[in-house]
């Protein structure tokens, strides 16, 4: 059977994880390949580094995290933040990067999208979709961390993106975002109902139970957290066992004897 | 030495780093002369069939992946690996494949609630649990999938494990003699990839 997966997001700046992670074991809390490693042990299903590097200089250096993270963990990774094209794509994949997340720029020039998809192949492109409430049952689409409206229905974007060719719609919801109170559900499952493809469910974890509730209610095929993994609140194993119990299919952790 | 084959079709890092991790020697192969001292060849693939089967005839290493599969040395085949070997997929209608083994690529059928590609950890379940390929591996074998296509071999014989999505039961992997080919992604599935990787070198006939 196919489980559902949980997949830890690094965000990283100038090639650190921005407040570190507080794993006891660790001997650089900032470094992204350690904090990776680290999840890698833990069972993580997936990991997403997300480069907010404000300059464009400095990508390089997410070209270095990510090789050196490819090396040592085997296992799915994707690198989202200022992927502007398929050179930016290209990029990350040779090196390392399983998938690329591409966000404004799907917005900007929706193309890129379709371009991506024809060289690489559709499994390799992830379009993330910032979504806020209308307030009215319906939500728009935001750039820019959500400072940013576009005139864009978010459940119409997502279904847009599905055409073009993305393989998978990492949805955050910018209501529940750092709140710590849940995903929002409704805008979930709205958005997994409208496309074919697999979505992951992003912003608002803050316990166990929320990650259930999004997967079973939200009809998520995935979540991604930060906070509530980085700062040592629960371990991946323990999301494990919680969403287990709850009858929801998981990966057992697997080490080598 | 295991030589893995690069014919310019993308990232083929995490394969390489992979089989060094599990303490086999390797290179790449992107000429047939890079395969004169190799004793495995590990073909990993991803992205379009039509695309790599192109690709694979320009590299002029085509030849080369007929006439070790035909001669059944060690061959480890990953996704596009494994489904190249078929005689086409329905992913590029009128492209043929290697046409190794009978039977065709297809697609998983669109349904209200389906995901598709099928992306994620699934079971994989042998069957012959006590070939080598498997030993030391958990009751329950967790791999990781990312694919629209699966391969429907025509001798069910050949079946080396089967994995379910969505009510389709799929051969995941195919053994044949010395080889091997998994729709699923062993440089990708953490301990229980590196185990596989490892006991297929073991498997090796000195």
């Amino acid at each position: 059977m196919l489980t559902k997966r949980i997949i830890p997001c690094l965000d990283v700046t100038d090639g650190r994880v921005v407040k570190g992670t507080n794993f006891v074991d660790l001997r650089d809390a900032g470094d992204p390949v350690e904090s990776a490693v680290a999840y890698n042990k833990q069972g993580a299903d997936e990991l997403v580094f997300l480069d907010i590097t404000a300059s464009s200089d400095a990508r390089n250096t997410m070209v270095d995290v990510v090789a050196a993270t490819a090396a040592q963990c085997f296992m799915p990774l994707t690198v989202g933040g200022g992927i502007r094209t398929v050179e930016d794509m290209r990029r990350m994949l040779l090196a390392g990067a399983d998938k690329v997340g591409v966000n404004t720029a799907a917005i900007t020039n929706p193309d890129v999208i379709n371009d991506g998809a024809d060289m690489f192949g559709c499994q390799a492109l992830v379009v993330a979709i910032d979504a806020k409430s209308n307030g009215d049952g319906t939500w728009n689409v935001y750039t820019h961390g959500g400072r940013n409206r576009t005139e864009l229905d978010a459940i119409e974007w997502a279904k847009e993106m599905n055409r073009r060719g993305a393989g998978e719609i990492l949805l955050t919801s910018m209501d529940a975002d750092g709140t710590k109170n849940g995903y929002d559900i409704e805008l979930t499952a709205r958005v997994s109902d409208a496309v074919e493809i697999p979505v992951i469910a992003s912003g608002g974890a803050g316990t166990l139970e929320h990650l259930a509730e999004v997967l079973e209610n939200g009809k998520a095929d995935a979540v991604l957290a930060a906070s509530i993994f980085h700062f040592g609140d629960f371990t991946v194993a323990q999301a494990k066992d919680l969403l287990s119990s709850r009858g929801i299919p998981m990966r057992p952790i697997f080490t080598l004897s | 030495m295991t030589g893995i084959l690069d014919y310019g079709a993308g990232n083929l890092q995490s394969v390489f780093k992979a089989v060094q991790a599990v303490g086999e020697p390797c290179k790449f192969v992107r000429t047939p002369d890079d395969a004169s001292d190799i004793r495995a060849l590990l073909f990993p693939g991803q992205g379009h069939f039509g695309d790599s089967i192109r690709q694979l005839k320009n590299s002029g290493l085509w030849d080369l992946v007929v006439e070790w599969v035909r001669e059944d040395r060690p061959y480890f085949g990953i996704c596009l690996g494994y489904q190249m070997l078929f005689e086409s997929s329905e992913e590029s209608p009128g492209i043929k494949g290697l046409g190794l083994i009978p039977g065709k690529v297809v697609r998983f059928p669109s349904a209200p609630g389906i995901k598709i590609p099928h992306m994620g950890w699934n079971t994989v379940e042998p069957t012959d649990p006590s070939d080598p390929l498997w030993l030391g591996l958990p009751e329950e074998k967790h791999f990781y999938f990312v694919h629209s296509f699966y391969p429907a071999p025509t001798d069910p014989q050949i079946d080396g494990a089967h994995t379910d999505y969505t009510g389709n039961r799929f051969a995941s992997a195919i053994v044949k003699g010395n080889a091997v080919a998994t729709q699923f992604h062993p440089e990708k599935s953490q301990a229980l990839g590196l185990a596989l990787l490892k006991n297929f070198f073991a498997r090796i006939p000195a």
